[in-house]
């Protein structure tokens, strides 16, 4: 047992330390493996970042109340008196000021990207003063907050880095009156932090909408108030709402651009993936070649077979781990936290997010490697073990 | 050309060893053809957009209407052609989750404006009667199975006058992109139907947008500063672009996924480059002896170094030819499945050149060191080596 035990890490270590030696094919399989890695970690980033995003607005006790059969804000609408009655709705939470439950206008208004220079549909909402409190992390992180009833607005985290023209000071005519940049928000990374908030009550006439809104965000006392919230409304004959989790809306709304990416994501990986295998298959039979007078050498001295086929298999997914070191390490420190933006239909506007390289991601890159290099080492190894010792020995 | 026979027997010398970086090859161009038809499905509305198309809409937003008394006033302008407007209507068929573009139109002046829509003449003067027509590209008719005589109902946000949100049409013809990069997913019907079924009066004199086509695209520039500037200053402030500025305007709003596919591409040329570069010196340094033998029987230099450079391009073009098919064929299979997303979804004849053109530079690179190393090669110290 010792015997055998021994064999096993002598021959690991011949294959290691011989490695140098056949140098350039190994390098070629290595940068193949870091390669798939790479690619396949930075693209399931995107979704991840997106879908991080989406997660991170709305609260289990948060609502969204929009016009029944509508699937998005932008084509919603509610009339004042629907929002006093939504306001006033059970579940709803109180504070001294009264219902924590804002009533939003939303619309967008063309800004330049930073990174291209042509115009990208920038959201704009008008809030009301309870806003601040259903967004539970709203922090104000630069500049003040807009006075009510003024031409002010303030821009999210996302929004302010990703547009031109929302910096402190800045202004912009929209419509008949300037808008004037008074401070930047954060929200935990939310969809908020893409947006540009002012007062609804300045948006409305702004925009002609009268005393109309589009939507209303609501914080509930308990998250199991939500039933009897919905139903409240859904049955008031004075309504026609649809009732929602935020948490849930936004998920919804993630889920498009998640799928497409893992999908072509995907694919584009497993077309690497086999690419790879076969260049890891051409490193390791050939290394196996040039060594088959080395290896019928060892059998010969009484080296089994086992041993034999695990060293070859142990150098194979060395190679594998390696390449998928660098190529996660390329994925992590080149694009974790890259800030992007892209449009996302359902609410026709933009939606600043980050990269996402999370570990989840990292681990399954480096199973991928590990599959690659086993697939890649298993069947040169079988020939080595299978060489007949003594036609081997014989060959030049 | 004689020589050819001998490249041939020399990749088959390691038979298993030529069949996977042949692989590897194959594998790297039909990746090369998928990702080429990903991009042409995101720029494609850049690379057809008419030339001499241009697009009035509202300054502060698209999604903001612009009073339909614009139309005579543009008409009139200098280098202004023709011009129609369209509204989008935002509708859903059956499921929210059926979507595609729908659009109220001006039916007696938008075909003339969209000449690359091919729509028969009878189905075209249905259209333009009918009240409560509607015409459909071959994308989306392929996509739902509409025929011509189909009643559609469509789910859009506008209230009716008779309180409901449902929106029924009659659809009386097909049209077909003039070439196949033509985004054929539209759904087009008569504004006067929207304007007149609408419960408010919201939009009756409203348009989204304006489409108008110049006399000289060269002088695009100055016809959208003309017409800005009729129109600054008033309640609806307006923004004219080319087509072309308009789709890249778009195109860069999803992001910028040229680039990421550029960077997709240049990763595995690289890694399959080595691929083939260590093939190709593992079996010339095998072969050192041989090439020594070639030479002394007569062979010169450069022509040794030839054949090794012709057997490297070999491997790649043939690799990127099969690569390049079964590429075609993917692309084609799994374009139906993402029509949704990327309605114009083929791997442009351009980019199968290129993908050729690469190869060759390719096989040319990686056979490069061994190459020389043949041509450097002197006879007596090859024939002593062994």
């Amino acid at each position: 047992m010792f015997n055998g035990l021994a064999q096993w890490i002598a021959l690991v270590g011949l294959n290691l330390r011989t490695l140098s030696q056949r140098r350039g094919s190994a390098l070629s399989t290595i940068v193949g493996v870091a390669c798939v890695v790479a690619v396949f970690v930075v693209l399931l980033s995107i979704g991840e970042g997106f879908r991080a995003t989406m997660a991170a607005t709305g609260t289990p006790d948060s609502v969204l109340v929009l016009r029944g059969g509508s699937e998005s804000e932008m084509m919603s609408g509610l009339l004042t008196d629907a929002t006093h009655i939504i306001a006033d709705a059970p579940g709803v939470a109180r504070s001294a000021t009264g219902p924590q439950a804002s009533a939003e206008l939303f619309v967008v208004i063309d800004l330049p990207k930073r990174s291209t220079g042509t115009d990208a549909n920038v959201p704009l909402r008008g809030v009301q003063p309870a806003a601040f409190a259903v967004r539970k992390h709203f922090k104000i992180i630069k500049g003040r907050l807009f006075r009510p009833g003024t031409n002010e607005i303030i821009a999210g985290r996302g929004a302010a880095e990703q547009f031109a023209g929302l910096e402190l000071g800045d202004t912009h005519r929209w419509g008949e009156n300037p808008w004037t940049v008074v401070g930047v928000f954060s929200d935990d990374g939310s969809l908020s932090e893409s947006e540009i908030w002012c007062d609804a009550r300045v948006l409305q006439p702004a925009y002609r909408r009268g005393s109309t809104f589009q939507s209303m965000h609501a914080l509930l006392q308990s998250p199991e108030a939500f039933t009897a919230f919905k139903d409240s409304l859904t049955q008031d004959p004075r309504l026609d709402v649809k009732v929602v989790r935020e948490s849930e809306y936004y998920a919804e709304q993630s889920e498009g651009l998640t799928r497409l990416v893992r999908s072509l994501g995907g694919f584009i990986t497993v077309l690497m993936a086999l690419g790879a295998i076969f260049g890891a298959l051409n490193t390791m039979y050939n290394a196996v070649a040039s060594r088959t007078r080395e290896i019928a050498t060892l059998r010969a001295l009484g080296f089994g077979r086992g041993p034999v086929v695990f060293s070859i298999l142990a150098e194979s997914l060395v190679i594998a781990v390696v390449g998928a070191a660098i190529g996660g390490a390329v994925a992590y420190f080149g694009f974790n936290g890259f800030q992007t933006s892209t449009l996302n239909w359902q609410s026709f506007s933009q939606v600043a997010f980050a990269f996402r390289v999370t570990p989840t991601l990292l681990v399954v890159g480096i199973v991928i490697a590990l599959a690659i290099g086993l697939i890649g080492g298993l069947l040169p190894a079988i020939r080595a073990a299978r060489l007949p010792v003594a036609t081997a020995l014989r060959e030049l | 050309m004689k020589y050819l026979y001998l490249v041939w027997k020399n990749l088959g010398r390691r038979k298993l060893r030529t069949l996977l970086t042949v692989f590897s090859t194959i594998v790297a161009f039909v990746l090369f053809g998928l990702l080429a038809a990903v991009r042409l499905g995101f720029s494609a509305g850049v690379e057809v957009s008419g030339v001499d198309r241009m697009l009035v809409t509202h300054k502060v937003s698209i999604i903001l209407p612009l009073p339909i008394s614009y139309q005579e006033t543009i008409r009139t302008m200098p280098g202004v052609q023709a011009i129609t407007h369209a509204n989008w209507f935002g509708g859903t068929y059956k499921d929210p989750k059926n979507f595609f573009p729908q659009m109220a139109v001006d039916t007696t002046t938008f075909l003339a404006l969209y000449p690359e829509l091919r729509l028969p003449a009878d189905q075209k003067k249905a259209w333009q009667t009918d009240r409560t027509a509607a015409i459909v590209g071959r994308a989306t008719a392929d996509r739902f199975g509409f025929k011509v005589g189909d009643r559609i109902p469509l789910t859009a946000p506008w209230l009716r006058k008779d309180g409901k949100r449902s929106w029924e049409f009659n659809l009386v013809g097909i049209y077909d992109g003039a070439q196949k990069e033509t985004d054929t997913s539209g759904f087009y019907f008569n504004y006067d139907y929207m304007k007149e079924a609408l419960a408010t009066a919201s939009i009756a004199n409203q348009v989204g947008w304006y489409i108008i086509r110049i006399a000289d695209p060269a002088h695009s520039q100055e016809v959208a500063k003309r017409i800005d500037a009729q129109f600054a200053n008033s309640a609806a402030e307006t923004k004219t672009q080319t087509e072309k500025e308009m789709a890249q305007g778009f195109a860069n709003q999803v992001g910028n996924i040229g680039t990421l596919v550029t960077w997709v591409v240049a990763a595995v040329f690289v890694t399959l480059l080595l691929v083939v570069a260590n093939t190709m010196a593992l079996s010339i340094r095998e072969r050192m002896s041989e090439l020594a033998v070639l030479k002394t029987l007569g062979f010169t230099h450069v022509q040794v170094m030839l054949l090794v450079l012709a057997e490297s391009c070999f491997l790649a073009v043939l690799g990127a030819l099969l690569g390049l098919g079964v590429g075609v064929v993917v692309v084609a299979g799994i374009g139906k499945g993402l029509q949704q997303f990327v309605p114009v979804f083929f791997v442009p004849p351009r980019d199968l050149v290129l993908g050729l053109v690469l190869a060759f530079l390719l096989g040319l690179l990686a056979g490069l060191p061994p190459a020389v190393q043949a041509l450097r090669l002197r006879i007596v110290e090859a024939l002593r080596r062994v």
